[in-house]
């Protein structure tokens, strides 16, 4: 076993840990905390994978903006907060279902294919190629101008929702 | 000679040699130099508390016409050591209906993203923790993780004050980090770099000058994100006595205390190697390489200087001015601010030695332009509010 691995089990550990209180927790509260813990584990992934930029972003956007407005949400809420509130509703036995049938596709995936190892490392300026490839338009131009449309679009919606009237 | 004049690039070297020749593996001799590295660098972070808290209250009563401390041994400078003995032998309070977790989990991590900053400072030319291609979008990444400290602080306490503190903190930190963003972005597009030491390496005029508006804004984002007076509504003594960390007494309010430090320290070298030069001063740092860190650390006292120059000068700001000024104000300027760089830096130059000249020329009298229609806006916009109602009762009432 060498480092990688040990840093990839740590990882993991952390990661799960996260998630597993982000369902078990009974305060909605303390499921956000772990869901920043488990947003942080999953940007440490992409640096084992030397994805530097994508590990940042994930940091900025998933732990920075996400789970800050998530953590917002509850706090502004007081219902939530109340130790009356059920963590739990009558939907439990779907949402059972749901997640066995989605866990089962995972492990026949996880068995079933055959998970090919490139020997080739990362080549050293995939940040410079990434940016370039945005606003290429053989690339990913349209898509990217599109993005940005639709979040001018949920900008302007929120406004309206929020504008006193 | 050459030993001294690289004294700090040697060092390294002459360590890493004395490591190699005790018989250890490779991994061994990087992983005890990462570990000294890491060490030298939380030391420098949390010494800065020692330095500046003196610094602050004595430059503060000087402004403000007082001796300031003047009772711990010579010119009271050992205030700082005394304060942290005193902080140390307090009793530690735990509020009975704090979350206790939470309450003991907030000063645990909060000095942590603050510390992580100063992994990608440069303190001179390889004379850096870890040189990341992505080095300003790490600074901007982990300083977000400060938010979370705060929040957790604020909840965990079961106060109404440190509650409202926890609100004020994802309003004020999110607000004030679009700016902010948009001010680095200014600048990355002009060095082609988000390496912390490809941008000083970039700066052969000190951007501060090149774009004087993106400074300005950037400098009071940062103030605004290192929770620093008038900005401060986080903490606002005043209005919610001291925000999250009221219910925090001793060592846990120390920890918070050093964050502040930590952090405002951060902001400082950020600023001074983003829009100052960072440890380019005058062609000093080719002749004596040794002097570097001492280039950055005065740039970082005179950024802290002027930081609390406006502590001492200016009032408290009305939360909802705070909040309205970052996105009403600032974030349209730094947008202005960042088409125009986009557009200078696509000017086409045939000579390349010409080039940062002429286009930090052009980008000069851009931001120029920018502040006069800005202060032409703004004087109209006042002129209108003088003539409002309102404001006319008041003045007649005072009168």
């Amino acid at each position: 076993m060498n480092v990688t691995q040990v840093i990839f089990i740590i990882l993991s550990a952390v990661t799960l840990i996260g998630a597993l209180g982000v369902v078990v927790s009974r305060n909605l509260f303390y499921a956000a905390i772990f869901l920043v813990l488990s947003f942080v584990g999953v940007a440490g992934y992409y640096i084992l994978l030397e994805a530097e930029f994508l590990a940042m972003i994930q940091i900025l956007v998933y732990v920075g903006a996400i789970s800050i407005l998530i953590i917002f949400a509850i706090m502004v809420s007081r219902r939530f907060m109340s130790p009356k509130y059920k963590a739990r509703n009558e939907q439990w036995v779907w949402a059972l279902v749901a997640a066995a049938a989605l866990f089962a596709v995972l492990v026949v995936i996880l068995i079933q294919v055959d998970w090919p190892i490139a020997q080739a490392s990362v080549p050293d300026g995939t940040l410079v190629e990434l940016g370039k490839a945005l606003v290429d338009p053989g690339q990913f131009l349209l898509v990217f101008e599109v993005a940005s449309v639709l979040l001018l679009v949920a900008l302007v919606g929120a406004v309206i929702i929020a504008r006193e009237r | 000679m050459d030993f001294i004049l690289n004294f700090w690039v040697e060092l390294g070297a002459w360590a890493q040699d004395v490591l190699f020749g005790w018989g250890l593996p490779a991994w061994a001799v990087n992983l005890i130099s990462d570990i000294v590295v890491v060490l030298v660098l939380v030391v420098v972070g949390i010494m800065a508390v020692l330095i500046f808290t003196p610094m602050e209250r004595k430059v503060i009563a000087r402004m403000q016409d007082r001796p300031g401390p003047n009772r711990v041994w010579p010119y009271g400078l050992l205030q700082a050591l005394a304060d942290a003995i005193k902080m140390l032998t307090k009793e530690d309070i735990t509020p009975t209906n704090a979350d206790r977790a939470l309450h003991m989990l907030a000063p645990l991590i909060v000095a942590i993203p603050a510390l992580l900053v100063y992994a990608v400072l440069p303190w001179g030319p390889n004379i850096i923790g870890k040189d990341l291609n992505v080095g300003i979008l790490f600074i901007v990444a982990i300083a977000a993780l400060h938010v979370i400290a705060i929040i957790i602080a604020g909840w965990g306490s079961n106060n109404k004050y440190s509650l409202l503190s926890a609100f004020r903190v994802v309003n004020q930190l999110l607000a004030y980090e679009i700016p902010m963003v948009f001010c680095l972005l200014s600048v990355i597009l002009f060095t082609k770099t988000m390496s912390t030491q490809g941008i000083v390496e970039a700066q052969t005029i000190p951007y501060f000058i090149v774009m004087p508006v993106a400074g300005m804004i950037f400098l009071i984002c940062a103030m605004a994100e290192a929770n620093r007076s008038p900005v401060d509504l986080i903490e606002a003594d005043s209005e919610m006595v001291a925000g999250y960390m009221i219910e925090y007494s001793g060592m846990k309010f120390a920890m918070f205390f050093i964050a502040e430090y930590v952090n405002m320290f951060a902001a400082a070298i950020v600023i001074s190697t983003v829009f100052l030069g960072g440890y380019k001063f005058f062609g000093l740092e080719n002749l004596a390489p040794v002097l570097t860190p001492v280039i950055v650390f005065m740039k970082a006292v005179f950024v802290i200087f002027v930081m609390l120059w406006f502590r001492a000068t200016f009032p408290r700001v009305r939360f909802d001015h705070l909040v309205g000024m970052a996105w009403k104000f600032f974030v349209p300027l730094a947008m202005v601010n960042l088409l125009l760089s986009a557009l200078v830096v696509k000017i086409p130059v045939a000579n390349a030695r010409v080039e940062p000249w002429v286009q930090g020329g052009v980008m000069l009298v851009g931001n120029l332009i920018i502040i006069a229609v800005t202060v032409l806006i703004l004087s109209r916009s006042a002129r209108k509010l003088e003539d409002a109602p309102a404001l006319k009762r008041i003045v007649a009432v005072e009168r």
